[in-house]
């Protein structure tokens, strides 16, 4: 049994699949890297994770439990954490309150929640600006405060959408460090990226998909090397 | 932390001492009503302003309290006081069935279905007169001649309010809630039940709502279905007193309670007889005309653009001291 | 049999009125994705307009289509201009703070009308006012039938207007997505306040086509701003077609309800058959008739 695994999962809106026969397993303590063009499906396969969209057939599993069916905040709370592709801060609350709020997942004490919200904080380095109104924050901390939020409700298994996108060379290196020292602290991560160097620097193993189908998957170099993979994002000669 | 309490201490002292300096009837009454609205306008504001679930619905919760005070009366034959401790519960309940109804809708849908309930609700209970006694309404006989029992009454409910909010916001509900007020597909993510929280907040706020109209029955000793089921008069008048006052701030609508009903009571009497009659007929004119100028200028009421208010006045000051260096 | 198609016969004249009623809702709907809680009163200001034309002037209220329509244009564009535009800059805890807005609007208007004519009921009699033309036993009554005609009439031309002008095309294109819009270079701004004048006419002309077969006092508003939504609801949020269906469905319900059901529980039904759309139809009837 895989840490975390689909099975045959598929979804479509209407006549349109968007997600397509995709099956595959992430074992624990693996940072799981997953590409493909843009509209190929990634960010739909995060919402069926989190049941955030219902799925149409196939199955999710996590440490051997079915999600299929399972409301959102459920699963949030038997360990899979999210950030969002486009930031999504509780706007018109403070940095710690934003990452107090989560950390409320399996306490009910604010002294509790409080406590790991700073510890969160600090590991991801966000600790000055923990008074800051969350709408005010530059683009590269609103991605590390999501990752913040993520992280402080305690995730087994964390789901991370572009977590790079827009950001300054030095911010991405820094990004990295954090995804990293994240998975040594215990957490598997499944990664959603469109930088490549990002993601053949840091994952274990990548799935690449194109229309909601995977077209490739294996070890960075080999999925680097794919033809399918070339033509998916460079097109056909 | 003591500091700030001080000011706030002197606000309670001098409405607990109000009634006692004055023994004008009809300024004892003036306050009763405001404390009243203090209660549905702080109970407004829990489930809109710091949950982000317009309701244009309260009045549903204000009368099923009130006419479950009338009721114990003309149909259980128990003094209407029994309405102060069933009208909240039971408003609680009518809450949760119609959060169970309208929570899988959103934003301005949420809105519209609770303004279809409140007209359901007073067609029904105008029709039903076999319980309610339809339009000629449920009349009681008030149990004090003075104003001073019911006075400590509102003052205590709305204490009893404030604090309870007050409370829960400072705990994980209250964080909760906000959080679905700023993005319920976030809030989701990060392990909140939106419905089960919106449901919460909902019956937190019609069991207060209620409880205020169980005590206007008390108190006015007087219902009938357009009075409390009213739209414009109940849950219209609920949003202007939380907008005014201040939407998603501690004592915004506290404010915004008082000065509403003073504003209504003033325009009423026409200036207290000192302006000519024909001023008392614009009163609802000038509620129109200050929603509309509180929304345009003022977005987050008297408390929450209370800095912004703050600036303007003392703009003269401040540039003499900017000249000065800082 | 009579009763029910003399019934069906009414329901279907004054849907027809309704219909224009909701055209108007769905297209500030469409465009600006609020709802308009001041829609009924708008409609009340014409009626005024109207009356006020009739007394003074003597003028039919048919003919003062052309005048109570243009004015509630201007009123309309002003208040979206001045009033609700200006909302979409500021930042306030409730994204609902437009919709408050026309509650407030609402409240002006109503009371401003309530201080020049007081609560009065009022009405317009015309020399046609209570005539009707018999088809065997069914009586269809003459201003019902022009208020249809009419409405039928504006309803085409509203349609020539979305589909046939480039200023129609680009009210469409902002309904379907406001940001795709602006990148192809529409004033939005300036079509929100086409759009909230072009509501206001249309509700004008219901009302006013209302004003001979209807009576009239300032708080008239409120109730119409009620159905619009009900029939927006039907037709589905923001559909133009939807709305004329939702009109329709809305006269003959009423209609209905007050035959065979008390007069006072037909609003209540009303709101009843309006919360099981909302819930269980979000997307009005035509979900129901498409595959």
């Amino acid at each position: 049994m895989s840490f975390f695994e689909t099975k045959h999962l598929t979804k479509s809106f209407g006549g349109l699949i968007a997600v397509n026969d995709l099956s595959f397993q992430v074992e624990k303590g693996e940072i799981y890297g997953l590409i493909g063009p843009n509209g190929s499906g990634k960010t739909t396969v995060f919402n069926l994770i989190t049941g955030f969209y219902p799925i149409t057939s196939g199955d999710v599993l996590f440490r051997g439990d079915r999600l299929n069916g399972i409301p959102t905040w459920k699963i949030c709370k038997m360990g899979v954490g999210r950030t969002f592709q486009v930031v999504k801060p509780l706007r018109r609350m403070t940095v710690l309150d934003n990452v107090v709020t989560s950390a409320f997942n399996h306490t009910g004490d604010h002294h509790v929640a409080e406590k790991k919200a700073i510890e969160v904080l600090e590991f991801c380095e966000l600790i000055k600006k923990r008074d800051f109104p969350a709408k005010g924050l530059t683009i590269g901390d609103r991605k590390r405060l999501e990752i913040a939020r993520a992280l402080a409700t305690g995730p087994e298994l964390l789901l991370l959408d572009e977590t790079m996108a827009g950001l300054t060379p030095q911010e991405q290196a820094e990004g990295v460090e954090l995804i990293r020292k994240i998975r040594d602290s215990g957490i598997t991560i499944i990664i959603v990226e469109h930088i490549m160097q990002v993601i053949m620097k840091i994952c274990d193993r990548i799935l690449c998909i194109n229309y909601g189908q995977e077209i490739a998957s294996g070890y960075p170099a080999e999925v680097a090397n794919n033809e399918a993979v070339i033509e998916a994002y460079l097109g056909k000669e | 932390m003591k500091s700030s309490l001080w000011p706030f201490l002197i606000v309670l002292a001098l409405i607990a001492l109000f009634p006692v300096a004055v023994t004008s009837e009809y300024y004892r009454h003036i306050f009763i009503i405001s404390l009243m609205w203090v209660v549905i306008g702080s109970s407004w504001n829990l489930l809109a302003g710091y949950t982000g679930q317009v309701s244009f619905g309260h009045a549903i919760f204000f009368g099923t309290g009130a006419y479950t005070a009338g009721l114990c009366m003309t149909k259980l034959g128990i003094s209407a006081w029994w309405g102060m401790l069933l009208g909240g519960p039971i408003s609680l309940l009518v809450g949760l069935v119609i959060g169970w109804i309208c929570f899988r809708l959103r934003g301005p849908y949420f809105a519209l279905a609770t303004i279809a309930i409140g007209e359901i609700f007073r067609l029904v209970t105008t029709d039903w007169r076999s319980l309610t006694e339809g339009m000629e309404g449920i009349l009681i006989i008030q149990t004090f001649r003075s104003k001073l029992p019911y006075y400590y009454l509102a003052f205590g409910l709305a204490i009893l309010c404030t604090f309870g909010i007050y409370r829960v916001m400072k705990s994980k509900w209250g964080y909760y809630f906000v959080a679905i007020r700023e993005d319920q597909d976030v809030a989701e993510h990060i392990g909140i039940s939106a419905f089960r929280y919106k449901s919460l907040s909902l019956m937190i706020s019609s069991f207060f709502t209620g409880t205020a109209g169980a005590f206007y029955m008390n108190y006015m000793a007087f219902i009938d279905p357009h009075v409390v089921f009213s739209l414009h008069d109940i849950s219209i008048m609920a949003i202007l007193v939380a907008i005014i006052g201040g939407v998603g701030t501690m004592w915004g609508p506290a404010v915004g309670a008082f000065i509403m009903v003073w504003l209504q009571e003033t325009f009423r009497s026409a200036f207290f007889g000192l302006m000519p009659r024909w001023v008392s007929e614009a009163h609802v004119l000038v509620f129109g005309l200050l929603v509309i100028f509180v929304i345009r200028y003022l977005a987050n009421g008297i408390i929450g653009d209370w800095p912004k208010i703050k600036r303007l006045w003392s703009k003269d000051r401040e540039l003499s001291y900017s000249s000065s260096g800082n | 049999m009579e009763v029910l198609i003399q019934t069906l016969v009414s329901g279907l004249l004054i849907g027809g009125i309704y219909a224009l009623i909701g055209i108007g809702m769905s297209l500030i709907m469409g465009v600006m994705k609020i709802i308009n809680l001041a829609h009924g009163q708008l409609m009340m200001v014409a009626m005024y307009i109207t009356y006020v034309l009739f007394e003074a002037l003597g003028l039919d209220p048919y003919f003062s289509l052309f005048i109570a329509m243009p004015c509630l244009f201007v009123l309309g564009a002003l208040i979206q201009k001045f009033l609700l535009n200006p909302l979409l800059k500021v930042d306030s805890i409730l994204p609902e703070n437009q919709v408050l807005m026309t509650v407030g609007v609402g409240m002006v208007l109503t009371e401003v009308i309530r201080f020049i004519f007081h609560s009065d009921y009022k009405s317009v009699k015309t020399s046609y006012s209570s005539s009707a033309i018999y088809m065997g036993e069914i009586s269809f009554n003459v201003p019902m039938v022009a208020a249809f005609g009419l409405a039928l009439v504006l309803t085409a031309a509203l349609f020539f207007f979305l589909l046939k002008t480039d200023l129609g095309k680009s009210v469409r294109a902002t309904a379907q997505n406001t940001d795709a819009a602006l990148l192809m270079g529409i004033n939005a701004q300036w079509i929100t306040v086409l759009t909230y004048g072009l509501g206001s006419a249309l509700v004008a002309a219901a009302g006013t086509l209302l004003l001979p077969i209807y009576y009239l006092f300032p708080d008239i508003g409120g109730p119409f701003t009620l159905k619009a939504f009900v029939i927006t609801m039907l037709g589905g949020m923001g559909s133009t077609v939807g709305a004329i269906l939702g009109g329709i469905v809305l006269g003959i319900a009423e209609s209905l309800g007050a035959t065979y059901i008390s007069m006072m529980l037909k609003d209540a039904v009303a709101m009843v058959i309006f919360l099981l759309v909302l819930i269980f139809l979000p997307g009005g009837l035509k979900t129901l008739t498409k595959v």
